[in-house]
């Protein structure tokens, strides 16, 4: 210990590092590519934020380019092209989803009050002033898909998981084709084949479970891949400790297998709801409609949010968009706090 | 249970296709190539042809396609190689949270926010490069076109893309990288030689998938796009078709005829997408275990 304590600490040396005198011209460059290109704006017909964005990256990118052909060769040159472009790429990828955010935020606090979560449309028109109306009767409907969807699909998907990963049968190359060809199923033929299955078949009018039904066909795929993923992630070694102690195979996966994937099948179902949360094209045909709560699943029409949004945009009034606008960000908020819980519950380790 | 896949599937298939029947029965092959669609009234005869929508979806697919698979690529090696350790999980996380968006948002949004600038775009490219045929407009209606269309689908491509692209591009060997560092390469020369024929195939694949995805994109489509039964290859100019939309869009005040009508509509558009997504799969899986 006196040893230790006597002798002076040794900070870790970093020779690569780029020192603050190494990147004084790359400030430099930038600097005078900001400075161009409002020279360059201001002096030519170009104008906008467009242009100055693409004179910046234009020139800063040829000024980055000429510095390192000078210093370190053409090969350098490329790459620094190269990494600048990719940056851009990224960059613009970017730009989209924070507008999304924003634009959402912004736009749907607008309407966004307490008064919205007791009041339903029963009174209202789409056009209303924001301060009367709500969309509670939506958020019930959505809450009553999703509940009726996740029980049919679950232990469809779960199932279906279990056999790919555990019994691995004669079919399971076949299954796996299957699942994947269902998740391209698009929502709206999801939709309109219950409609011709359920709808045009019997007498049966739109309601919540009718309308949960193409729900459940989107959700299947996605809870089964994600499942399927999970339970390939524990550990063989249980299985056969499981059936060294003389446990069947089923034994071991419902006392072993399942509960050790029981977090990521969590995360597998949460993913699988926020896949159908926010879908609009089935409910169009199978859903009826309804501007107040319906507490029965089975008979009478029903709202949502997304079919919610959906009114409010085809209303096209001002007041109908910024409901919309309103019903968005209720229905985004649910979507993200599904995304975080996912991630949450699949960070944790399988134990 | 475990064939309830197959089971969904072929019933969709063939509930569709029967109840469809009617329209493949009275309208033979015109159903696919014909492009006008008319109901009959008052007992007049129907007219219904998916041409015009068939080549509609397509464009607008291809355009999704053009924008949003090399800006998925760049973020994917960007992702995969040049952002450090804290940009990069800020990233991958957005992007993901970009695939959980509903696609109505992406229809409220592209209608209120991003129409202005695509027309704004949309206006640019006309004055720069009008004189290419694609890009000829007839008169300036640059309101609800393919290309406003295609570009909301690029967005909406853009995450599965870019994680299927990342994904294919992190399974690189780690020792051609290396070799491809040791022999003096830079990253660029290295992700030349070694990355990108690595994962080519993978990022067909991923835009495939993309492509399926865009195919069927029925609310954020509808939103922006406005529905004409007439082939228009000009992408700038005003009007378009989408199968999935048209579905949408008809369905509300549709006859029995009409309705059947749709539903084979509906089918077509069931059988495109199915082959698009067994084909991505494919490929993708391939590339995943034989590592090429």
């Amino acid at each position: 210990m006196t040893i230790l304590s006597n002798s002076t600490p040794v900070t870790p040396q970093k020779p690569w590092k780029v020192s603050k005198k190494q990147q004084l011209p790359n400030l430099f460059l930038i600097a005078a590519a900001v400075v161009a290109s409002f020279v360059i704006v201001a002096a030519t017909p170009m104008k906008g934020k467009l242009a100055y964005l693409l004179l910046f990256f234009v020139i800063g990118t040829t000024f980055q380019l000429a510095l390192s052909w000078y210093k370190r060769g053409r090969a350098a040159a490329a790459d620094t092209v190269a990494g600048a472009v990719m940056m851009a790429g990224a960059f613009i990828v970017f730009l989209p989803v924070a507008s999304l955010l924003i634009t959402t935020i912004v736009k749907g606090s607008k309407g966004f009050r307490p008064h919205i979560f007791n009041h339903t449309m029963a009174a209202t028109s789409y056009s209303d002033p924001l301060t009367s109306g709500g969309l509670i009767h939506a958020i019930i409907g959505t809450l009553f898909l999703i509940v009726i969807a996740t029980a049919i699909s679950l232990p469809l998907s779960i199932l279906t998981a279990l056999y790919l990963t555990e019994i691995k049968g004669k079919a399971s190359g076949f299954i796996q084709f299957l699942v994947q060809a269902m998740s391209g199923v698009p929502s709206v033929v999801a939709g309109i084949f219950i409609y011709a299955a359920i709808l045009l078949t019997t007498n049966l009018r739109g309601s919540t479970f009718i309308g949960a039904l193409p729900l459940a066909i989107l959700m299947i795929p996605t809870v089964t891949r994600t499942a399927q993923e999970v339970l390939n992630l524990v550990p063989n070694e249980l299985r056969e400790a499981g059936l060294a102690l003389g446990a069947t195979q089923w034994k071991t996966v419902a006392t072993i297998v399942v509960p050790a994937a029981r977090n990521g099948l969590i995360t597998a179902v949460i993913l699988g709801v926020a896949r159908i949360a926010g879908e609009t094209a089935p409910l169009l045909f199978t859903l009826g409609t309804s501007d107040k709560i319906n507490w029965n699943p089975f008979s009478g029409g029903q709202n949502a949010l997304p079919y919610y949004i959906w009114s409010g945009l085809r209303d096209g009034t001002e007041g109908g968009i910024n409901r919309a606008w309103t019903g968005i960000l209720v229905l985004l908020i649910l979507v993200l706090s599904l995304f975080v819980s996912a991630r949450i519950f699949g960070s944790r380790k399988v134990k | 249970m475990s064939m309830s896949s197959l089971l969904i599937l072929t019933l969709i298939g063939l509930f569709l296709s029967v109840r469809g029947f009617q329209a493949f029965q009275t309208q033979g092959l015109g159903f696919i190539t014909k492009v006008d669609w008319t109901a009959g009234v008052d007992g007049g005869k129907d007219s219904f042809g998916l041409g015009a929508m068939i080549i509609g979806t397509l464009v607008i697919s291809a355009i999704a396609l053009v924008i949003g698979v090399p800006l998925s690529v760049l973020t994917a090696l960007f992702l995969t190689f040049y952002a450090p350790e804290r940009i990069k999980k800020a990233l991958v996380t957005l992007v993901d949270l970009m695939a959980s968006f509903p696609s109505i948002l992406f229809g409220l949004w592209g209608f209120i926010v991003l129409m202005p600038m695509a027309e704004y775009w949309a206006k640019l490219i006309h004055k720069y490069v009008g004189w290419i045929p694609l890009f000829k407009m007839p008169s300036p209606a640059y309101t609800r076109s393919p290309f406003i269309a295609g570009v909301v689908l690029a967005i909406m491509i853009i995450p599965i893309v870019t994680s299927v692209s990342r994904e294919i591009f992190g399974q690189t060997p780690l020792d051609r990288i290396q070799a491809a560092y040791a022999l003096g390469a830079t990253r660029w020369a290295m992700i030349k030689a070694v990355v990108l024929p690595f994962g080519a195939s993978g990022v067909v694949g991923g835009a495939m998938l993309g492509l399926g995805r865009a195919l069927g994109e029925t609310v954020a489509v509808y939103s922006v796009l406005n529905i004409v039964f007439k082939v228009n290859f000009q992408v700038l100019y005003g009007f378009g078709g989408n199968i999935a939309s048209m579905i949408v869009g008809k369905w509300g005040e549709a006859s029995l005829s009409e309705s059947k009508a749709l539903l084979a509509a509906g089918f077509v558009l069931f059988v495109m997408t199915l082959l698009v997504n067994l084909l991505a799969n494919f490929i993708v899986r391939r590339t995943v275990k034989t590592g090429k």
